[in-house]
């Protein structure tokens, strides 16, 4: 029986393993060094704020991976040996594979700042970086402040998380206002206000200089670049984006660049040896989008992708029209189709924003053809499948704006706002 | 009642303490149900002032609690340090708040004495509350209005708590307004002014004109019945009403809008558990275990309530044959006529849904046409036994049992350790029977958005109705659950604006994916498709 072996419990591996199960009857065994059960990553903050329990971020109960002879072994993979198709671990033992799926996901970035590796200074990206949090920002007599270097998803929550147990926040962003490289402007300057009026101390523009110890060797302030200014602080989290963790593979043969170099198949130029989710990298970006894709989705649209090709039926990766969505502090945001921070050649935007500063959306069209071609909502839930529709038929923007209440989705009773957004828009579009 | 919600984090977090009004107001309700305590061994002198007093305390503290917890905080959900709040997660004031509900409900159920029941002239408790009853109904106070006025006031305090907590949502706000109507109004003061226009000549049952059967597990006893009879028109017509709320008006409602348009927006049962056992919802088991237990514990109460009601018609239609124009007979076998009918319908129509379940659904039928034979052949009219039992002690077995035991012991007792709604998954006829028409015929579902799921988990961890959520959403497959009382909070608690629950078609209701909306389209219709 052909067994295959997956590095990385996470979603992608865990969707690869599953849809293996359902095609075949071959042997499959998930490694990690992290955790024995697969877990949702992207729910850790709510376990910190006291949401959940860890073991409510289980997707499945434990008796699954038996039942569906899911073998699980928790273990650091140390290096990967092609020739032999062995697999060698850091406690000295050995797995042998007769294909190998990588999933081993990201890691955070940290930039060479001094004091990044003392105590009290971490990322946000595992379980062990929850504990850590935990064991130094258990509340606001332990933690008096924390300092948060770098202005994206994964640094928004945690500054959401630190937050909810009442521990002042400083929150270094370097661009001049939040996530501004993805978020267009209207957008971006009402999330920081958000911020703002959750109590959170946003420095927009500001640079991490270098982080200080006391003498125990554990954090006890840090310096801003740009004015030498100094703040005090118990905890540094580190937040300025994830890069695939693939650090064992360097001296394999498996070629890498910044991930593990795959092709559309999602194979690697070692046969048998294949890789998906953060840790992977097209050769080539497929349409718009990065060759890297460090989300969710795209990890699990790659497992359900290879688990095919595993199973026989070779077929490409071929993601359909990108969607996303992320919750800042109390505001929601889905984006379906692609609307860039700022328009490109040809492109335009509009932006309507309700006067609650807490929503608004943005449609991205094209200016020759007017297609619609994306769009943003911020505390407005809409429909994936019908925005997913539309950008298939290539819908014109006036279409969309005109029928925008088939794509709502927030619960009933709730106040509809599309036919202020319309009149914005035929405003807008009659000045234009 | 439980407005114990002192703190003893584990991790002895600063930011879960209270602050000064969440302390001031648990103070001031505890104060309330102090005096209430302590009018057990002290008659009050001026009763009116007194109970005022103690209503307006707890009611004042409920209040000011949740003043401090909401009022400075922006919209959005609020569920920092659920899980380190010891009354929140099964922690040392969740049991003593257990303990000391389940106590309460044993008293009033068993040993009423003790509130200072007393046909002679009630004191203690009971007492202090006789004016407020003689204002309403002219009579004086029972333990059950004793604990209706003590069930209003929570339902209204912890209401208004609610309507606080869930400021950005509508849905949950009108919801909470309906059953904080329902009980005010049609529980607790109707009846109550019914009973003034009782006389010696003209007698209604108290009539809580919502609290429908099965729940109300003694809707159609012969007593009641007669006075229903004999009130003339009047009584008819609330006799005829309530058949048509078990047979036409609910199986509309519930076709059009799930069983929530009773469980979440009418019922008392499930306003309570809406209100003041909000804190607790967390705590219900998600285990797919758990779900086969449930399954097979409502659905055998639900057999036992139809069987047992059965028994009692069928026993005065029996003793009184003169009286009725329905004889046990004709009764006996238009039941096995009408679920026969109903079996057919559902099997002719609802083959592929039911599948596995439709076996067990035909066990439970076989049950209760042995059962209705054997009431038939073995309750001669000079014992009215059925089999062993009689039926009137069938009744009472069930009263407590199922009424006393399961509703208000463990149903309610139970909130801080089992979770608010124990009693209307595992225990309550009523949603045993909406949940069947909601699963088969039924417009109401909560559609999944797409591919947006991303498996947090906290859909599943804040159904109080134990329903693994997420299950269905990370694969893309609408939520049609024969339990969800539709209460929006998976909805309103998801952090990607995945869940809806809507009214809609009947076709593609339940379809589910293989491969989520976002992949490849190709391999969508061929995974999808096959
Ligand atoms: C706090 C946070 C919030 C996020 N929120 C969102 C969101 O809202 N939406 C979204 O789309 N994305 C979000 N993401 C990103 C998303 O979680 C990731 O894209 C996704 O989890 C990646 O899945 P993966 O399967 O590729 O890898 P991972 O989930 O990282 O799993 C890889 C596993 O492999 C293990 N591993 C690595 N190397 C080895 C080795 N040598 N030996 C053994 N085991 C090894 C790792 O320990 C890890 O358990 C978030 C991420 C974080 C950290
Ligand atoms: S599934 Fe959702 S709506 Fe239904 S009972 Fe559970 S939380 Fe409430
Ligand atoms: S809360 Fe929403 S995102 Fe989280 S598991 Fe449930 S449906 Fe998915």
């Amino acid at each position: 029986m052909e067994h295959i072996v997956i590095i990385g419990n996470g979603i992608s591996g865990v969707t690869a393993a599953r849809h293996i199960r359902k095609l075949s009857d071959k042997k499959i065994t998930i490694v990690s060094a992290e955790t024995d059960y697969f877990f949702s990553r992207t729910a850790l903050m709510y376990v910190y704020m006291g949401h959940m329990k860890f073991e409510h971020t289980q997707p499945y109960e434990n008796w699954f991976w038996k039942k569906n002879r899911i073998e699980l072994k928790k273990g650091y993979v140390q290096s990967i040996e092609n020739k032999n198709k062995t697999l060698h671990f850091s406690d000295g033992e050995t797995l042998n594979y007769d294909k190998l799926i990588i999933a081993t996901g990201s890691k955070p970035n940290k930039f060479g700042w001094p004091g990044q590796d003392l105590e009290g200074v971490m990322g946000m990206y595992h379980k062990q970086d929850l504990e850590n949090l935990e064991k130094y920002a258990p509340n606001n007599k332990f933690c008096k402040r924390a300092v948060i270097v770098g202005g994206g998803l994964i640094g928004i929550e945690l500054a959401e998380m630190l937050s909810s147990r009442g521990i002042p926040v400083t929150f270094l962003v370097r661009e001049t206002s939040f996530w501004n490289g993805v978020l267009p402007e209207g957008e971006s300057q009402m999330i920081n206000r958000h911020i703002k009026n959750h109590h959170i101390d946003l420095r927009l523009s500001t640079n991490l200089k270098e982080i200080k110890a006391d003498e125990a060797g554990k954090v006890n302030s840090i310096i801003i670049q740009e004015t030498g200014e100094e703040i005090a602080c118990d905890v540094v989290g580190l937040t300025a984006g994830v890069s695939p963790n693939i650090d064992f593979i360097k001296d394999s043969e498996i070629e890498i660049g910044r991930g593990v170099k795959v092709n559309r198949y999602l194979e690697t130029n070692i046969p048998d040896v294949y890789a998906i989710g953060d840790c992977a990298e097209q050769h080539e970006a497929i349409g718009q989008r990065r060759p890297i894709e460090a989300v969710w989705y795209t990890g699990r649209m790659m497992g359900e992708t290879l688990a095919q090709t595993i199973c026989g039926n070779r077929i490409q990766y071929k993601p359909g029209h990108w969607f996303n969505s992320a919750k800042f502090f109390d505001i929601e945001y889905q984006t379906y189709g692609w609307v860039f921070s700022k328009p490109r050649e040809n492109e335009a935007h509009f932006h309507w924003k309700h006067t609650d500063d807490t929503k608004c959306i943005t449609v991205c069209y094209d200016t020759k053809t007017n297609e619609f071609l994306g769009i943003n909502t911020f505390g407005i839930r809409m429909r994936h499948d019908v925005f997913d529709k539309w950008l298939t038929e290539k819908r014109n923007v006036d279409f969309v704006m005109q029928n925008l209440s088939k794509a709502n989705f927030d619960p009933e009773f709730y106040k509809h706002y599309e036919q202020d957004i319309l009149n914005t828009f035929n405003k807008n579009f009659i000045i234009a | 009642m439980a407005t114990i919600q002192r703190n003893m984090s584990l991790t002895g977090d600063a930011s879960n303490q209270l602050n000064a009004f969440q302390k001031i107001g648990t103070a001031i309700g505890l104060g309330g149900i102090v005096l209430l305590i302590f009018s057990l061994f002290k008659d009050f002198q001026d009763k009116v002032l007194w109970l005022s007093i103690a209503l307006i305390a707890i009611t004042g503290g409920i209040l000011l609690f949740a003043k401090g917890l909401y009022s400075n905080k922006l919209e959005g959900i609020k569920n920092h340090g659920v899980w380190f709040k010891s009354i929140s997660s099964r922690g040392f004031w969740g049991w003593v708040a257990g303990i000391s509900l389940t106590g309460f409900y044993v008293i009033l159920y068993f040993y009423e004495g003790l509130l200072g029941a007393n046909p002679n002239g009630n004191t203690g408790l009971i007492g202090l509350f006789d004016p407020l009853s003689k204002f309403l109904s002219g009579n004086p106070a029972s333990q059950w209005f004793v604990y209706g006025t003590l069930y209003t006031v929570a339902i209204l305090a912890f209401g208004i708590k609610f309507i606080w907590k869930y400021k950005h949502n509508r849905y949950e706000q009108l919801r909470t307004v309906s059953v904080m109507f329902f009980q005010t109004a049609f529980a607790f003061i109707i009846p109550e002014l019914m009973a003034r226009l009782n006389s010696d000549t003209f007698s209604l049952p108290y009539n809580d004109l919502k609290n429908m059967w099965p729940l109300n597990y003694y809707a159609f006893d012969g007593w009641r019945v007669d006075q229903f009879i004999n009130a003339g028109n009047i009584g008819l017509a609330f006799l005829i009403f309530g058949i048509l709320t078990v047979f036409v008006i609910s199986p509309f409602l519930t076709y059009k809008y799930g069983k929530r348009w009773y469980c979440s927006w009418v019922c008392g049962c499930g306003g309570l558990a809406e209100t003041a056992g909000d804190s607790f919802r967390q705590l219900s088991d998600k285990s797919v275990f758990a779900w086969k237990v449930e399954r097979w514990v409502i659905h055998s109460v639900l057999v036992f309530s139809v069987v047992m009601t059965t028994a009692v018609i069928s026993t005065y239609l029996g003793y009184d044959s003169e009286k009725y124009w329905l004889t046990k007979d004709k009764f006996l076998i238009g039941v096995a006529l009408f679920l026969g009918l109903l079996f057919a319908i559902i099997w002719y129509f609802k083959k592929e849904e039911l599948k596995k379940d439709a076996r067990y659904g035909a066990i439970g039928y076989l049950v209760i046409v042995i059962a209705l034979i054997g009431i038939h052949y073995f309750s001669g009219t000079a014992n009215n036994k059925i089999f062993i039992f009689e039926a009137v002690g069938l009744r009472s077995f069930y009263g407590f049992l199922i009424g006393s035991i399961f509703s208000g012991v463990i149903g309610t007792g139970f909130y801080p350790i089992l979770g608010n709604r124990v009693w209307c998954r595992m225990g309550c006829p009523m949603a045993g029977i909406l949940g069947l028409q909601q699963r088969l015929f039924s417009k109401f579902r909560i559609t999944t958005n797409g591919g947006q799921c991303i498996s947090c988990g906290n859909c599943s961890t804040y159904c109080e109705m134990g329903i693994d959520v997420r299950s269905y959403a990370q694969k893309g497959e609408n939520i049609v659950r024969a339990s969800c009382v539709g209460c929006g909070i998976c909805s309103a608690v998801c952090p990607r604006g995945v869940l809806k629950l809507e009214n809609g078609p009947l076709e593609g209701r339940i379809d589910g994916n293989q491969i989520l909306l976002g992949n490849d389209v190709d391999l969508m219709d061929l995974i999808n498709k096959s």
